[in-house]
């Protein structure tokens, strides 16, 4: 027997203690916003009742406001019942931070080390956290809106001749 | 938004040039002090016998000839076998992912090309299917099997660089000539369906650039009847080969809850006996109408992985097949004149034609505001997906790769767990990595 959203949402109501919980639809596939404090507690669920196996993906995004100027796009999909639907946290402007997924999706691993290499989102208790594509002593965050596009001069130390 | 409010959202950038060359070293040394870290984690343990010490770290890349293209991998040693990898990527980062936030939709498709660049048409019908998505555009019948048949044949010609380059990992150096050969022929067609050989960027927002013409759809129907004979004369070459066998029977093993955890997607995936395929799954373009099957074999070593693409060859010929037989009359581009590029010829002829060309080539085509879509299409690695979000302008605020080698190569730490050194190249070329698409 396929699941549904409307199961989903039965779940997550905020009678059952799960205040915060917005659904919405992205073009046929649909949305779920959590509060960043549940997210690792929410996911376990959709993994372990739901059987969401895969974490396809992670999309980090700068908004660019003033407030909760980040957000983490979760792609997650379920093999067993054919299901996709993707999660969104909202995120602090000044310090980007939540708890990483490793501990539910090993995939999580990669993914979050490039939303960190790229948007300088924090992902904390992450096994190894390192920058994924940029090199270590690089400063800045490249898919941040401020960053301009043609790079910052100097930001890369070239050796001496 | 007023300057003052960027202001205030910016966090102080850090100023330019405080560091100096020893803080630059420093911090140099401090990257591998990090990789060599993440090489010796806690389920590690390295055994001591007497007074030699046996661990030995090997770097392996970036130039490394076997590991298709730029992947750098620092692997630990225990004599010749392998306690724990470490790769290293964004040696090929081009950032495309904040170029295609600084142009329009139709100019970021040439890039697409350079992703996944052994199949960019199946990128650029990606791509362009998740275009269509956000602007709620759908292409015509024609250009829909068109489409389809770009796809596969892309799928053709990427497997046929796998068989030609794994077998050439394994050490049987003829099946490549063999499947290049194939290749390019198939080379030629894409010649004369999208007027190159290998950037092809084909596609267009409602439509595709060309036709396909009756001589390109014969060449594509003579290829293909000689195609199977020439693939089991591959196959008799390596398939009843003892030193091939021997190499890629049992090596790389990953077990079907890792390889689900670990996000692996594709004919990876199926050889641990998942039987998920997006094109049957969430079916896209006209693959509902078409009957074929997935295979899937259940041991999800090198060899599964190996006869599961080798399956995949038979399967997208029969696609082919039917799409060719299929294939309707009528026009490529969908009708649609606010978002699809006119005939050139009308634009030089016709007022009409000549502002909407101007208006999408110098402004581009807009989404609705705060719009978002997700579309993935099963390429020749896996699931390859876009995700865009628009912001009602005429770039994309954001474009998400989801790219399937860059997590199936996460998946290389588990399956390199406790092989031998001269089998790290085997899996490598089983899995089929495509580092272009991986560091996009």
């Amino acid at each position: 027997m396929p699941i549904t959203i409307e199961q989903i949402k039965e779940k997550f109501t905020d009678a059952g203690g799960f205040a915060g919980i917005i659904f919405s639809d992205i073009n046929n596939y649909p949305m779920m916003e959590v509060p960043k404090e549940r997210i690792l507690e929410v996911s376990k669920i959709m993994r372990d009742e739901f059987k969401f196996e895969q974490l396809k993906d992670i999309v980090g995004v700068d908004r660019f406001t003033k407030n909760d100027r980040f957000e983490c796009i979760y792609n997650i999909y379920s093999c067993e019942h054919k299901f996709r639907m993707f999660m969104k946290v909202r995120l602090d402007s000044k310090k980007p931070e939540v708890e990483s997924l490793y501990p539910v999706w090993q995939s999580a691993n990669w993914s979050e080390r490039e939303a960190y290499d790229m948007v300088g989102i924090n992902f904390l208790n992450h096994p190894d956290l390192r920058r994924m594509y940029m090199m270590e002593e690089y400063e800045y965050y490249p898919l941040r809106k401020d960053y301009p596009l043609m790079g910052l001069p100097g930001a890369v130390q070239l050796p001496k001749k | 938004m007023s300057t003052e409010e960027v202001k205030d959202i910016i966090e102080e950038i850090p100023p330019n040039g405080a560091q100096n060359n020893d803080s630059h070293a420093e911090k140099q040394s401090i990257n591998q002090q990090k990789i060599l870290h993440a090489l010796e984690s806690e389920d590690v343990r390295v055994h001591f016998e007497g007074t030699l010490d046996n661990q030995l770290v090997l770097n392996m890349g970036p130039q490394h000839p076997a590991t298709h293209g730029v992947l750098q991998l620092v692997v630990s040693l225990d004599g010749e076998t392998v306690i724990n990898t470490v790769p290293v990527l964004g040696y090929l980062h081009r950032g495309y992912e904040k170029l295609a936030e600084n142009m329009t939709y139709h100019e970021f498709i040439p890039h697409t090309d350079r992703l996944d660049y052994l199949s960019p048409l199946a990128n650029n019908v990606a791509y362009i299917l998740a275009v269509e998505k956000i602007l709620k555009i759908e292409a015509t019948p024609r250009a829909q099997y068109i489409r389809t048949i770009c796809c596969e044949v892309a799928r053709i010609a990427s497997h046929l660089v796998w068989i030609g380059s794994m077998a050439m990992d394994v050490g049987a150096l003829t099946v490549f000539l063999w499947a290049f050969t194939e290749r390019e022929k198939i080379l030629d067609i894409l010649d004369l369906l999208t007027g190159v050989r290998f950037t092809t960027s084909y596609t267009r927002i409602g439509g595709l650039a060309l036709d396909m013409t009756e001589e390109c759809r014969l060449r594509l129907i003579t290829f293909l009847d000689q195609f199977i004979p020439k693939l089991e004369n591959c196959r008799n070459l390596i398939e009843r080969n003892k030193i091939f066998i021997n190499r890629c029977e049992g090596v790389g093993h990953i077990s079907k809850e890792d390889a689900l955890s670990l996000g692996v997607t594709g004919p990876n995936l199926r050889a641990t006996g998942v039987e998920r395929d997006l094109r049957i799954d969430e079916p896209y373009l006209v693959y509902k109408e078409m009957d074929f099957n997935v295979p899937t074999y259940p041991e999800g070593d090198s060899l599964a992985r190996y006869y599961v693409r080798i399956k995949e060859f038979y399967e997208s010929f029969k696609i082919l097949r039917q799409c060719l037989e299929k294939l309707p009359s009528g026009p490529i581009n969908s009708p649609d004149a606010k978002q699809v590029l006119p005939d050139k010829g009308e634009v030089y002829s016709k007022m009409e034609e000549l502002i909407h060309d101007f208006m999408i080539v110098n402004f581009g085509n807009a989404p609705e505001k705060g719009a978002e879509a997700y579309q993935a299409i099963e390429s020749s690695k896996g699931e390859l997906g876009f995700y865009i979000i628009s912001d009602g302008k005429g770039y994309p605020f954001r474009l998400k790769i989801r790219s399937p080698s860059f997590v199936n190569l996460g998946s290389l730490p588990t399956m390199l767990k406790n092989c031998m050194i001269s089998d790290i190249v085997t899996i490598i070329g089983s899995l089929d990595p495509v580092m272009g698409e991986a560091d996009k």
